[in-house]
C-alpha cells in the first residue's frame, strides 16, 4: 500500500480478523440479523421500543429503536423528539447496519513488535487500560500535560473530556471545527453575538424566499431542516441556489445560478451593492440595530453587478433580480448560513457576508427570517474542580473560539504541534483522522508517524485504528448511555437522553465506563460511580428523573416565542451591542472589518477544481462500512461528476473508471466511476467525500470509489479563527490502461 | 356498514429530495432480503446546462385497479385485497414470473425463497390503522397514504389545483399512485 511514506515507527497494521466481531461464532448470527430473518437470542414474543438519539451525524435526531427477539430490527424517527418529529433520514434508519456490522472491533488490542513484525494482540480490558494509563501518565510526567491531545468527533467524547481535564489535560480538537462549524459559528458571533445554530436559525417553513450558497440540503439529510424546507415549499417558499453544481436543492429552486466556485463573496457584495444603491435595504432597522454601515457601503460600492458578473459568471441582470426578490420578500426572506463553510481561507468572512445580507433586509426575529432558537434552560451540573490549566485556549489564532469547550485548538494545530515535537500522545475518539479533511491524508499520516503514543476509541477498525498503539472498542450508540444532549436550540427547547437499547455486544464497552476505568487508573476523580446515577442527578435538578425521561427520550420545554414585538429594542452580545456590519473584533485582531473578495487561483490547464458533498444515505466515517446503507447501488461508491464538454475533451465516457491525479501529482489509490452530467459547470468536478477506504478490514467500504482526502495537498488557513480551506485542489484524469 | 376502503398514495414530488429513507424503512419493516427492495428512488433530470429541471420520485407497486399481474397470474396468488391493494399470496405463488413480465412498473422481484414479492402497501400496518413504513419515515412528507373511498381524506386536497399525473395510464392499469409533478410552482 502506498498511503504513507517511510512508515517505520508507526507501520499501519492490518488488524487480524481474529479480533473482529465477524470471526467469532457471531458471524452467522449477524448475517441473519441484517437480512432480518434471524432468531438468535431469547424470544420474549413482544416488541419493545426504546427512545434515544441518533449518532450517525451531529444533528442528533430522536430515534425509536424497535426490538424484537432481543434484536433491533428497525429504527424510526422518535415522535417525541422535536428534531425528528416522528421522521428520520436514511442514515438514522441504518443504525442496524452499524450495531450488527460483522467488522466491529470486538476486543481491546495492543500493538506489539515481535521478531521485527508489528502486530496487534488481543488484550483484556484491565491490561489495555493499565497500559494506556501508564503511558499517558509517563508522557505527562516527562513532557507536561500539553504533550497530550484528544481529537474527537461525536457525542460520546464528553466523559473522556472530563477524565482528561481532571488529569490536567485540556488540549481538545474536533476536526469539524476546521472546515465546518468554526467559521459558521465565529462569523455569526462576530456579527450577531450568537451562533448560526443547529438547526440553523432560519425560520424556513414560514419563509417566502431563501437564498442558498452551495448548501446541499436533501443530499445532506439534516432531518429537521429538510422537513422545514419541504413544509416551506408546500406553503409557497421560493428558493434560489448559487452552486457550481445542480444540487438536489437546486432542483427545488425557482432559480439555479451556476456560480463560478470561489467567488461567493463577490456575489454577496454585489447583492449588498444592489440593496444599497437601489435603496432596497431596511433603513430603519440598519440605523437602529447595526454599526458599520458606511464602511460596508464604501467597500461594496465597487462591486457593481457588472463587475460581479465578470467574476462569478452570473449575468448582472440575474444578480439584480435576486437582490430585488430578496428585498421584496423580506422580512420573510433569508440567506441561509449553510454548513461546511470553510472552502478557502476566507470562510469566516464569507459567513459574515451572509449574516450581513440578512441584517440589511431587517429580517432579524421576523417570521420567515433569521431567528434565534433557544436551548433548554437546564440547571447547571455539579461544579467540578479541575487542576489549573496552563491555558484555557491553546490555539494561536487570535479569533479562535473561546466558548466551545470541546475545542481548545484547531486539529491542524495538533498536527503541527505533533510535527514540532510538542504533542507526544494522541487520544482519538470516534474520528478517522487520516480520512477527515484538515490537512489531507498525507500530512495527517506524517503527523501520526511522529506520535509516541496513540490510542483510538472506536466501534470499527477505521484507518486510524491501524496506526494506534492501543485500540479500545467502544460499543455503539445503541448499546450505551451518553451524556444528556443539551446542545440543540430549536423551536421547542429540549433535553435528550441517549440510552442503551440492547446490551453491549462482544467485549466492547460504553465510553463512560472506559473513561471511568482510565480515570481510576490515573488516580483522578472525574466521573460518578455509574452513569445512571449521574444522569438521574442531573435530570432531578431539572425536576424530572432518569426513569421519567427514559420513557420518551426527551424532556421538553414550552415552544419559545421567536419573533420580535413591534417597537421592541434588540440587543446583541457583540462588543457594540449592535449587529456589526463592520466587525470590531475582526478589526482589532488586524483583519478586514467588512468582508472582502479575494480571487482564488484558477485550475491549471487540463485540471478541474474538486468540489465535494455527500450522499443522503451516508455520513462519511460513521456509515462507510454500513452494509445496510451500502446496499443501494446509489450508495455503494462515489462518482466523479463532469460536464459533457469537459468529458469530451478528456475522452471520458459515462460509467467508465478512471484514476484521479491532483496538481501535486497524487494519484487516487483506487479508480472512480465517471458520471457525465449536465449538472455541473465545465471548470469543476464533484465527488462525494468519505469513499475510497484503504483499510481492508472495512470489508464493505474497502476500495469503493476514490478518497477525496487523499487528493487534498494544498490547504489554506483562515488566519483569524484557524479554520482550514481545501478547495484549491484540482484533478485531472488517468484513463485505465 | 363501513364503506369499502380503497388505498393508494399521493406522492408530492415537489418536496421529495430522493434521500431513500423510504427504501431503508421498507427494508427493515418488511425484512426485505439483502440485494432487493420493494420501493426505490428515481432522480430524473431534464434539460441542458444551465437550464435543468429535476424530479425525485419514490416508486413502488402502483396497486392498480386493473392490475396485469393479477390478470396474468396463473395460480391466483396475485390478487386484489378488499382494501383496494394488490397482494401476493406466497403459498399459492410458484415463482413463474408471469407477473414480472406483465407489470408495466417493474415493481416485483423473485424472493430468494422462491415466491414473488413486492410492496404490500404495508398491509399488516394499514390493517391496524397505521401508515406504511415509507410514509411514516418520509422526512419531507412527500409520501401520503390515501383512502380514496373517503372524499374528505386530507391528502386528496393536496392535489387540488396542481398538475397531477399517473404513470403509464395508457396501459389501462388505473394505478392507485398519484404524482404531484415537480413542475408545479411552490405553494400552488
Amino acid at each position: 500500500m502506498s498511503h504513507g511514506q517511510d512508515l517505520n515507527r508507526r507501520d499501519f497494521i492490518k488488524i487480524s480478523s481474529l479480533f473482529l466481531a465477524g470471526s467469532a461464532a457471531m458471524s452467522t448470527q449477524i448475517g441473519r440479523t441484517i437480512s432480518g430473518g434471524g432468531n438468535a437470542l431469547a424470544d420474549d414474543g413482544r416488541e419493545r421500543v426504546v427512545h434515544s438519539f441518533c449518532e450517525h451525524c451531529f444533528w442528533r435526531c430522536g430515534i425509536a429503536a424497535h426490538v424484537r427477539d432481543g434484536k433491533i430490527y428497525k429504527i424510526t424517527g422518535s415522535e417525541h423528539h422535536p428534531l425528528s418529529n416522528g421522521r428520520l433520514c436514511p442514515r438514522g434508519t441504518g443504525g442496524i447496519g452499524q450495531i450488527y456490522d460483522p467488522d466491529r472491533l470486538a476486543h481491546p488490542l495492543i500493538r506489539e513488535k515481535k521478531g521485527g513484525k508489528t502486530t496487534y494482540r488481543k488484550a483484556s480490558w484491565d491490561e489495555a487500560i493499565t497500559y494506556t494509563a501508564e503511558k499517558l501518565y509517563k508522557i505527562k510526567e516527562a513532557y507536561g500535560p500539553q504533550a497530550i491531545a484528544m481529537l474527537h468527533h461525536g457525542y460520546g467524547y464528553t466523559f473522556f473530556k472530563e477524565m482528561f481535564k481532571s488529569f490536567g489535560v485540556n488540549k481538545f480538537a474536533k476536526p469539524s471545527y476546521d472546515f465546518c462549524c468554526g467559521p459558521r459559528h465565529q462569523g455569526y458571533m462576530f456579527t450577531y453575538g450568537h451562533s448560526a445554530g443547529t438547526p440553523e436559525g432560519v425560520d424556513i417553513q414560514n419563509s417566502k424566499y431563501i437564498l442558498f450558497f452551495g448548501t446541499h440540503y436533501g443530499e445532506n439529510m439534516h432531518n429537521t431542516a429538510v422537513q422545514e424546507i419541504a413544509e416551506g415549499i408546500r406553503r409557497g417558499l421560493k428558493i434560489a441556489v448559487f452552486d457550481p453544481r445542480f444540487s438536489t436543492l437546486a432542483g427545488k429552486a425557482e432559480k439555479w445560478l451556476p456560480i463560478k466556485a470561489g467567488t461567493d463573496i463577490a456575489m454577496m457584495q454585489a447583492l449588498m451593492n444592489v440593496l444599497i444603491t437601489e435603496n432596497l435595504y431596511d433603513k430603519q432597522f440598519v440605523a437602529e440595530n447595526t454599526i458599520g454601515f458606511d464602511e460596508l457601503r464604501a467597500e461594496v460600492a465597487q462591486m457593481t453587478p457588472e463587475k460581479a458578473a465578470e467574476i462569478t459568471d452570473i449575468p448582472a441582470d440575474d444578480i439584480r433580480e435576486i437582490a430585488r426578490n430578496f428585498a421584496r420578500y423580506a422580512p420573510a426572506a433569508a440567506v441561509h448560513p449553510g454548513r461546511r463553510t470553510q472552502w478557502y481561507a476566507d470562510g469566516t468572512q464569507r459567513v459574515r457576508a451572509i449574516a450581513i445580507l440578512n441584517a440589511l433586509v431587517g429580517n432579524y426575529k421576523m417570521p420567515g427570517g433569521v431567528v434565534k432558537y433557544e436551548k433548554y434552560k437546564m440547571p447547571k451540573g455539579e461544579p467540578h474542580h479541575y487542576p489549573e490549566f496552563e491555558k484555557e485556549v491553546w490555539s494561536k489564532y487570535p479569533l479562535f473560539t473561546d466558548i466551545k469547550p470541546e475545542n481548545t485548538m484547531a486539529s491542524h494545530e495538533v498536527m503541527q504541534q505533533t510535527m514540532d515535537g510538542v504533542i507526544k500522545a494522541w487520544f482519538v475518539y470516534g474520528v478517522n483522522v487520516p480520512e477527515t479533511i484538515t490537512l489531507g491524508r498525507r500530512k495527517t499520516i506524517e503527523a501520526i508517524n511522529k506520535v509516541d503514543f496513540l490510542v483510538a476509541v472506536d466501534t470499527l477498525p477505521m484507518e486510524v485504528t491501524g496506526y494506534a498503539d492501543v485500540v479500545l472498542p467502544e460499543c455503539t450508540y445503541l448499546e450505551r448511555y451518553d451524556d444528556l444532549d443539551l446542545g440543540r436550540p430549536y423551536r421547542t427547547p429540549f433535553v435528550a437522553l441517549r440510552q442503551p437499547v440492547v446490551e453491549p455486544m462482544f467485549d466492547s464497552k460504553p465510553g463512560n465506563q472506559i473513561a471511568r476505568m482510565l480515570a481510576d487508573k490515573l488516580g483522578v476523580h472525574a466521573l460518578e460511580d455509574d452513569v445512571e446515577t449521574y444522569l438521574d442527578k442531573r435530570l432531578k435538578k431539572a425536576g424530572s428523573s432518569l426513569a421519567e425521561v427514559k420513557k420518551t427520550g426527551v424532556l421538553l420545554a414550552e415552544p419559545t416565542d421567536l419573533y420580535r414585538k413591534p417597537g421592541e429594542t434588540l440587543t446583541f452580545k457583540t462588543p457594540s451591542g449592535k449587529i456589526e456590519l463592520a466587525s470590531s473584533k475582526m478589526r482589532e485582531a488586524g483583519f478586514d472589518a467588512v468582508p472582502k473578495y479575494t480571487k482564488q487561483p484558477d485550475a491549471p490547464e487540463g485540471f478541474y477544481r474538486v468540489l465535494t458533498g455527500r450522499k443522503p444515505m451516508l455520513t462519511f466515517g460513521r456509515t462507510a462500512n454500513n452494509r445496510f446503507l451500502n446496499e443501494l447501488p446509489t450508495a455503494r461508491e462515489n462518482e466523479i461528476w463532469i460536464n459533457p464538454q469537459a468529458a469530451e475533451k478528456h475522452q471520458l465516457s459515462h460509467g467508465e473508471y478512471v484514476h484521479l491525479k491532483n496538481q501535486a501529482g497524487i494519484v487516487s489509490e483506487f479508480p472512480i466511476k465517471v458520471k457525465v452530467t449536465e449538472r455541473i459547470r465545465q471548470d469543476a468536478v464533484y465527488m462525494v467525500h468519505g469513499y475510497g477506504h484503504y483499510f481492508k478490514k472495512l470489508k464493505w467500504a474497502y476500495r469503493k470509489g476514490a478518497s477525496h482526502n487523499q487528493l487534498i495537498s494544498d490547504t489554506e488557513v483562515d488566519e483569524s479563527i484557524g479554520a482550514v480551506g481545501f478547495q484549491n485542489n484540482f484533478v485531472t484524469f488517468i484513463k485505465e490502461a | 356498514m363501513a364503506k369499502q376502503k380503497n388505498y393508494g398514495m399521493v406522492i408530492d414530488t415537489r418536496v421529495c429530495v430522493g434521500c431513500s429513507a423510504c427504501v431503508y424503512a421498507c427494508k427493515s419493516e418488511n425484512s426485505v432480503p439483502e440485494g432487493y427492495c420493494r420501493d426505490w428512488v428515481v432522480q430524473e433530470t431534464n434539460g441542458t446546462y444551465p437550464r435543468l429541471s429535476m424530479e425525485n420520485r419514490s416508486e413502488r407497486c402502483q396497486h392498480c385497479e386493473k392490475a396485469p399481474c393479477v390478470t396474468y397470474c396463473p395460480t391466483g396468488a396475485s390478487h386484489y385485497a378488499e382494501d383496494g391493494t394488490v397482494q401476493v399470496n406466497r403459498s399459492r405463488c410458484t415463482g413463474c414470473k408471469a407477473c414480472l413480465a406483465a407489470c408495466p412498473y417493474d415493481a416485483r422481484y423473485v424472493h430468494p425463497e422462491g415466491y414473488v414479492d413486492k410492496c404490500s402497501l404495508c398491509k399488516h400496518r394499514i390493517d391496524q390503522g397505521l401508515e406504511t413504513a415509507c410514509v411514516s419515515v418520509c422526512p419531507t412528507k412527500s409520501l401520503n397514504l390515501v383512502d380514496f373511498s373517503d372524499p374528505d381524506h386530507e391528502a386528496l386536497a393536496l392535489m387540488n389545483g396542481k398538475e397531477v399525473y399517473r404513470q403509464k395510464e395508457h396501459a389501462g392499469t388505473r394505478p392507485s399512485l398519484y404524482w404531484i409533478s415537480a413542475r408545479n410552482k411552490p405553494g400552488v
